[in-house]
């Protein structure tokens, strides 16, 4: 599936995700919900949370990082990654947290590459 | 009347701070790791901080 239309059916399916910017683990975007500029704002932004929370994790001798929620009162920022991808998302101050968790899960599942077939 | 201008002052500068302790409370970093443990790190941490700094500017860059 196509990323653009992945994050399209998500915003569609999940109306308390304001935006949502997929990346790379590099922080490239690779699709967005918002504009080119902002997409890349984000980018920057995110990768260094996610470096902060990964810093953390290494310090405290935890496993890697799996996902994580910075809240404010001004709305809360969501990243969950896996191996190839960083999946953002902002809501506002009081979202359903496990619902958002799993949306985004969802999102990086279906864009996984596919694993090879087995012998026939 | 002093007793009773006494009574709203005091009611409006506890309402300060406890909407000001409230928003203290929602500004705070979760983190989940892959064995499924999760750490909370709350406002005024260290790590916490540059986390929400983080996640204030990615917030301004969507309004």
């Amino acid at each position: 599936m196509d990323a653009a239309a992945a994050l399209a059916e998500l915003k569609e399916l999940s109306p308390q995700l304001d935006a949502i910017v997929l990346l790379d683990r590099g922080g490239q975007v690779e699709a967005a919900t918002v504009a080119e500029g902002a997409a890349a704002a984000v980018g920057r932004a995110a990768a260094a949370l996610v470096r902060c929370a990964e810093a953390v994790a290494r310090d405290l001798g935890r496993d890697q990082v799996a996902q994580l929620q910075a809240a404010t009162p001004e709305g809360s920022v969501f990243a969950v990654l896996d191996e190839q991808r960083l999946a953002v998302a902002t809501t506002d101050s009081d979202p359903t947290v496990g619902l958002v968790f799993y949306d985004l899960k969802t999102l990086l599942r279906k864009l996984a590459p596919s694993p090879a077939g087995g012998d026939a | 009347m002093w007793l009773s201008l006494l009574l709203a002052t005091g009611s409006v500068l506890g309402t300060l701070v406890y909407r000001r302790r409230s928003a203290r409370r929602r500004r705070r970093v979760d983190v989940y790791f892959a064995d499924g443990s999760m750490l909370a790190l709350e406002y005024g941490a260290p790590d916490a901080d540059s986390m929400l700094a983080s996640a204030g500017e990615i917030l301004a860059a969507l309004r």
